[in-house]
């Protein structure tokens, strides 16, 4: 049981959780504003298809170099803010279900990538594996300090500006918000599309920080992972941090332990039941059997401005 | 216009406009549009093996589509379809390897009630989550996914596999247990192809949920929750009730899709042979309206792409069979967004609510 508490694990936990903080802080903004963001999965695969993408064109086709990462992480964040603004239409300007349309994003994007990869590389669904000289920086000290400093930054945003507190007031009762003369569908837009941001971030971590190409489906369900830990998080900022460590730290455990997981007594416990973990803690803290969590007032409800 | 032109229109258009938008992509990587969708569309219509696997493919679709649709009309939204028929999945192939040496008819009835009672019981958990502590099912259904797949991945690979087999399944189930399939009664039609009974069963379903929805009172009381909860409430229904009515429901349908995987293609539990089921099984239930005519319709098309991507891969020079995937988002993304079609055609469509 000790040796597992290695500073390897530590590194690990740091970088894995890594962009599964970046995409649940995105969902904070959104459904901080009232919109459902199941979409985060699709958002993170553009952001890490793209990235990946951007980074080879840039690296092989313009000779960036060592540049060319950085390059790569701003296609990421486009992407993923592309991705937003479409989602942001059907949801807020056409009102459509936001549940429905999440769903929509995540099987388009489930499908773009290998289709564009099919087109541009010739392959089935990756990228070409990059230099490991041209990835971001992987330093777990550089990398925990630039999440504690976002991190920081979205908690005053979220809880000590104007914006924020218009931000929290349209998701929990925007009629009122509306009353007190805020716009509310733009305030949604910029939830949405600070999401879009951050998830195609965190997508863009997966795939040139965390790996060096991008495969078929690489998120793998992070995204849903990292709406797991904003509900865990109970929508606030550094609670969600702290679900995100305990989520990378449980996927830290499983790669590590590759298969069992030895307890004291000697018994295993298969990697299936660690994996599981996120999953069985959020349905044990919705239904409010460990503290409760509760979802802003008017998340997922179209807002219709009265005529 | 009469009431079902009206209700195929819709879904017409956002299918239409979906494969121009594809067109453009196609266009865009290279290659010729007209020859993709030859390819992708094409092949479903010949004998014996486009029309064969474009059924087989339909199958599960159409069982993951009815459980979707029965969610809906509570007002519930099931994305939980893909670990229900997991689970069902792998209950099924547990009662044909343990019970193998039974009668086939004793032991296909107990596979039958393994696969409906597991995915029913396995529906049931959101549905009582939502009932008694009032959490979303969208959320729950999606953690209970990978539960699911983590479970059934586990069994198969510590209890059930044979030892040394390097590929995560778990032994044959009895033969006692195989279904049969459509080459055994169909003339000209070769057993190669898994076709088998449990598509007839499927089309039987659509036919139940029909009459359990519009026909009886557990459905008035199951369609009158998710039209309008507190009407509902009022007029002395158990809301609660009707939601964990539905999710078992819905849980069964899915779970369904078992039969058609064990008993009648594979004759085993395959881990992770779920080609997204229970994702497409949204798309099906929203392009055919929520209604099971509608449903087959949809399955029947997912159906055709799923069986053209093969030839879409291995014919055409830069398309890739994902183009199918880029469809159905495509294709979800207008049905959700139906006044977005409004707007563009000048608000002269008054369509149904999308969740009804």
């Amino acid at each position: 049981m000790r040796d597992i508490f290695t500073i390897s694990l530590v590194a690990s936990t740091i970088r894995l959780a890594t962009p599964l903080v970046l995409a649940a802080l995105g969902g904070l903004f959104s459904e901080r504003s009232g919109v459902i963001n199941i979409a985060l999965e699709g958002k993170m695969l553009a952001g890490a298809f793209t990235a990946a993408a951007v980074t080879w064109a840039a690296d092989m086709k313009l000779g960036m170099g060592s540049a060319s990462p950085w390059v790569g992480l701003l296609g990421g964040m486009l992407a993923g803010l592309f991705i937003a603004v479409i989602y942001a239409v059907s949801c807020i300007r056409f009102k459509a279900d936001q549940v429905v349309s999440g769903t929509a994003i995540n099987i388009l994007m489930f499908g773009i990538p290998g289709f564009l990869s099919g087109a541009f590389f010739l392959s089935s669904g990756s990228t070409p594996q990059l230099p490991k000289d041209h990835l971001l920086p992987q330093s777990p000290i550089v990398i925990a300090i630039t999440i504690l400093v976002l991190v920081a930054a979205i908690w005053y945003v979220v809880y000590k500006t104007p914006f924020g507190l218009r931000l929290r007031s349209t998701g929990e009762n925007p009629e009122a918000a509306d009353a007190a003369g805020v716009s509310v569908s733009r305030i949604r837009y910029s939830g949405v599309l600070l999401a879009g941001v951050l998830a195609g971030l965190g997508g863009a971590y997966l795939s040139i920080g965390q790996s060096s190409l991008f495969t078929r489906n690489m998120t793998a369900g992070r995204g849903f992972i990292a709406l797991a830990a904003l509900i865990f998080g109970k929508w606030r900022p550094v609670q969600t941090m702290l679900a995100c460590l305990l989520f990378g730290f449980t996927e830290a455990v499983s790669i590590q332990m590759q298969g069992v997981f030895k307890l004291p007594s000697g018994e295993d416990i298969p990697v299936q039941f660690i994996q599981m973990v996120p999953y069985v803690l959020t349905i044990v803290v919705l239904a409010g059997f460990i503290g409760s969590s509760r979802p802003p007032s008017a998340l997922g409800i179209p807002y219709q401005k009265e005529k | 216009m009469p009431k079902f032109a009206r209700e195929l229109l819709f879904p017409l258009i956002a299918v239409l406009a979906a494969f121009i938008v594809g067109g453009i992509l196609i266009l865009l990587v290279g290659d010729n549009p007209i020859v993709a969708y030859r390819l992708l569309l094409g092949s479903a219509l010949s004998w014996p093996d486009g029309i064969g696997y474009t059924l087989f493919h339909a199958t599960p679709l159409i069982f993951t589509g009815l459980a979707v649709l029965v969610g809906f009309r509570c007002g519930l939204f099931n994305i939980g379809a893909e670990g229900q028929l997991y689970i069902a999945a792998f209950a099924t192939a547990w009662v044909g390897i343990t019970f193998a040496n039974l009668t086939p008819w004793l032991l296909i009835p107990f596979c039958f009630l393994a696969a409906i009672l597991s995915g029913a019981f396995w529906g049931a958990i959101p549905g009582v989550l939502k009932a008694r502590f009032g959490s979303h099912e969208v959320i729950n259904t999606i953690m209970l996914n990978f539960i699911a797949v983590a479970l059934v991945s586990y069994f198969t690979q510590y209890h059930y596999k044979v030892p040394g087999d390097p590929i995560m399944q778990t032994t044959m189930i009895g033969e006692g247990a195989h279904i049969a399939r459509f080459g055994r009664f169909v003339p000209g039609f070769p057993e190669r192809i898994p076709l088998n009974v449990a598509f007839l069963l499927a089309l039987l379903c659509c036919l139940l949920v029909y009459l359990f929805l519009w026909r009886t009172k557990w459905g008035y009381e199951i369609r009158a929750t998710g039209s309008n909860p507190s009407a509902a409430e009022y007029g002395g229904i158990s809301i609660r009730t009707q939601i964990v009515l539905a999710m078992s429901v819905s849980g069964a349908l899915a779970g369904m899709v078992g039969i058609n995987e064990v008993l009648g293609y594979r004759y085993r539990y395959y881990d992770g042979f779920s080609d997204n089921y229970g994702f497409t099984g949204i798309a099906v239930a929203l392009l055919g309206r929520n209604h099971p005519v509608g449903v087959i319709l949809a399955a029947l098309l997912f159906a055709a792409l799923q069986h053209g991507g093969i030839y879409v891969d291995g014919f055409s020079e830069h398309v890739t069979k994902d183009i199918v995937q880029v469809l159905q988002g495509i294709i979800i993304l207008f049905i959700a967004a139906e006044a977005f079609f409004k707007w563009l055609l000048g608000g002269r469509f008054s369509m149904q609510r999308l969740r009804v």
